[in-house]
């Protein structure tokens, strides 16, 4: 017998009599009277920082001028101007290179800081986690409450990867002392527009 | 992990005789549990949460051979591989066949408590091959040829000197500087190289969906992800027991994982793989090594139910002042000393009394094991089953027998209570092993009986 079948055999063999998955009910659920607020409060907790714009034209100036400075800067969101989709086959090598990546999420979760990027988005997955500093876009209508509605609005199988980003990469394994910068993003600059 | 020939207490001695290092390792771990409960108090509903990650655990343990089945076909359509493992042995010839087939000489590894489970550095390092930790608390243990002494926190048992040395000998840093920052920063150029030019990255699932066929991995440091993204071989080992129902319940578990482990609201990734990325090999290997024998075991089943936060260890009072190395296994704290019994009850027969029972671990639980009941539960079945020495087993009886008889038991109270008095060295003297490293107290006049019969009455 294979090991797929004894497994599964013995699984089924042991395991307790079924019981109901339980209903999640949102009503219990913690409700914030501000969202952008409690947003921005959560996600400068975590090292991140936010950006609030009514509209595009100093991001675009930003880019623009990281670029004429020399800057390895990709750009991934249309607003802002040619989208480089050619970093779909950098290899990790050419990537480990990206000082400032410019990214836009989906959606923002007010209770955590987290920001989910589907694949699409990113351009190559290792993008946003490989780039020395990185810079996301949102639209404050796109800001959920909690992880529960999050959840309702995006559909996780739909892409290869996608992942829930809450701040720059960061480690306090050296006495709990807290670094930014462990292995990903050194920083994370959150735009957040409308 | 070389498994060590000390008993958790015999161990937990050799760490106390440092005694401000131990007092370090004790208030920093509580200090841990602090930010946890803020992060717990600052959601109304956190209670409600971790009922319903029991619930969904509970039913997913009633249900799990079909969601195995029902995620294996999803991930096998999404182009992911899936391998069976009956044991650890099973699961490092696994990976060891993918490595050879693909000729792979570079590995890099993410943080994984199943591969220390399974001894899958030692069985590729006795095959000649290396593979390199890449959490920063592991690859701080590894270059030091120890074990992670916790779950979450793998270097939580050292100090920033001991780092500062441990890189100098082997990165180059200045010696005697101990900024964790400059030291962080060494790992981090160190590390980068090993990703870019790795062919294979192994790593663990923290939550894996039958619905999808996807499995969710969490860090901080975003280790995982700079593997699995820049090898062309990703490979994720799991216990059967990562596995939940649908994506949405990620939502449940996201929001308790990282507040229970560390405080913080969510973990810095919380990264989803479905597919692996065009060019790429994806494998995922699923291992049983004793859980299918703990399903059967109606007393400690629930145990399964675990997500690996570690809050148990952080507010355990044992754990905190006897260090992870003590529990000799992959996993230390009370969970650990729940689960490694039933991988082996010879070896591990010291571990269910590695705790008083406090039931701190089980407060704190975020999908509420009841852990200090299964580990009072384990030291009978422990007594039962022979693996208890004879002095404990004499003194339990010898316990047993006056707790039995209320006359006699008044009478040894009173008399102990009048010896301690009157001959306190009798106590208080090295072959006592209570009076180790801390005084007896004081024998109280009466017992709280005599206290109670006559209070009563006024």
């Amino acid at each position: 017998m294979s090991a797929r079948e004894t497994i599964l055999k013995a699984i089924t063999a042991n395991k307790p009599s079924l019981t109901e998955l339980p209903a999640i009910d949102l009503a219990e659920v913690i409700q914030y009277n501000d969202l952008l607020l409690q947003y921005k409060t959560v996600l400068q907790s975590i090292g991140g920082g936010t950006v609030e714009l009514q509209e595009l034209h100093s991001l675009k100036e930003e880019l623009h001028t990281k670029k004429a400075n020399g800057d390895f800067v990709v750009n991934r969101i249309a607003a802002l101007g040619e989208v480089e989709d050619s970093i779909a086959h950098l290899t990790a090598t050419d990537l480990a290179a990206v000082d400032t990546a410019y990214l836009e999420g989906t959606i923002a979760v007010a209770e955590n800081g987290a920001i989910w990027l589907y694949e699409s988005q990113m351009g190559n997955r290792l993008l946003p986690f490989i780039c020395q500093h990185l810079v996301i876009l949102i639209e404050k209508k796109n800001i959920v409450p909690t992880m529960h509605h999050a959840y309702q609005q995006i559909e996780t199988a739909k892409e290869g990867f996608g992942v829930f980003l809450a701040g720059p990469s960061k480690t306090a394994d050296i006495e709990q002392s807290l670094v930014i910068g462990a292995h990903g993003a050194r920083s994370l600059i959150v735009y957040i527009v409308g | 992990m070389s498994k060590s020939q000390l008993s958790h207490a015999e161990a937990a001695e050799q760490f106390i005789k440092d005694e401000p290092r131990t007092n370090w390792h004790d208030e920093t771990l509580w200090f841990v549990r602090q930010k946890r409960d803020k992060a717990a108090h600052g959601l109304p509903e956190w209670e409600q949460l971790r009922e319903w990650a029991s619930q969904i655990k509970n039913h997913t343990l009633s249900n799990l051979d079909n969601y195995l089945l029902e995620f294996e076909r999803n991930a096998n359509a999404n182009g992911v591989t899936v391998h069976w493992a009956a044991d650890g042995a099973d699961h490092n010839r696994i990976i060891f066949d993918i490595i050879q087939k693909n000729n792979i000489q570079k590995i890099v590894k993410s943080k994984s408590m199943l591969t220390e489970e399974c001894g899958l550095n030692e069985f590729l390092h006795a095959k000649g091959i290396e593979t390199v930790d890449t959490d920063l608390g592991e690859r701080i243990v590894q270059l030091r040829h120890e074990a992670p002494s916790h779950i979450v926190l793998p270097a939580i048992h050292l100090k920033k000197q001991d780092v500062s040395d441990t890189f100098h000998e082997h990165l180059h840093t200045e010696k005697g500087n101990n900024d964790p920052q400059y030291l962080t920063e060494a790992a981090r150029q160190h590390l980068r190289e090993k990703f870019i030019e790795s062919d294979l990255a192994i790593t663990g699932v923290n939550f894996a969906v039958a619905e999808t066929g996807g499995f969710v991995v969490c860090t901080n440091e975003g280790n995982a992800d700079m593997g699995a993204h820049a090898a062309k071989i990703h490979i994720a080992c799991m216990g059967f027991e990562k596995m939940i129902p649908k994506a949405e319940h990620l939502s449940v578990f996201l929001r308790l994982l990282a507040r229970s482990a560390t405080g913080q609201p969510i973990t810095t990734y919380s990264s989803h793989f479905m597919k692996p990325r065009e060019g790429q090999e994806m494998h995922i290997v699923i291992v049983d090594n004793g859980r299918s024998r703990q399903l059967g075991r109606a007393d400690f089943r629930n145990s399964l139910k675990c997500i690996r936060c570690a809050a148990c260890f952080n507010t355990c009072p044992v754990y905190r002042r006897s260090g992870g190395h003590s529990y000799h296994t992959a996993v230390a704290g009370p969970i650990g000393s729940i689960l490694n019994p039933n991988i082996d009850m010879r070896a591990n027969a010291d571990l269910p009394f590695a705790s008083t029972l406090c039931g701190s671990c089980s407060n704190v639980c975020p999908v509420k094991i009841d852990i200090h009941d299964q580990l009072w539960k384990w030291r009978q079945v422990l007594v039962e089953e022979g693996y208890v020495d004879t002095t404990k087993k004499v003194g339990l009886k010898g316990m047993a027998f006056v707790l039995a008889r209320p006359g006699l038991y008044r009478f040894a109270g009173k008399a102990g209570r009048a010896m301690m008095r009157m001959f306190p060295w009798l106590l208080n003297n090295k072959l006592n092993p209570w009076y180790k490293q801390r005084e007896m107290p004081a024998p109280p006049k009466e017992s709280f009986r005599d206290w109670y019969i006559k209070n009563k009455q006024q």
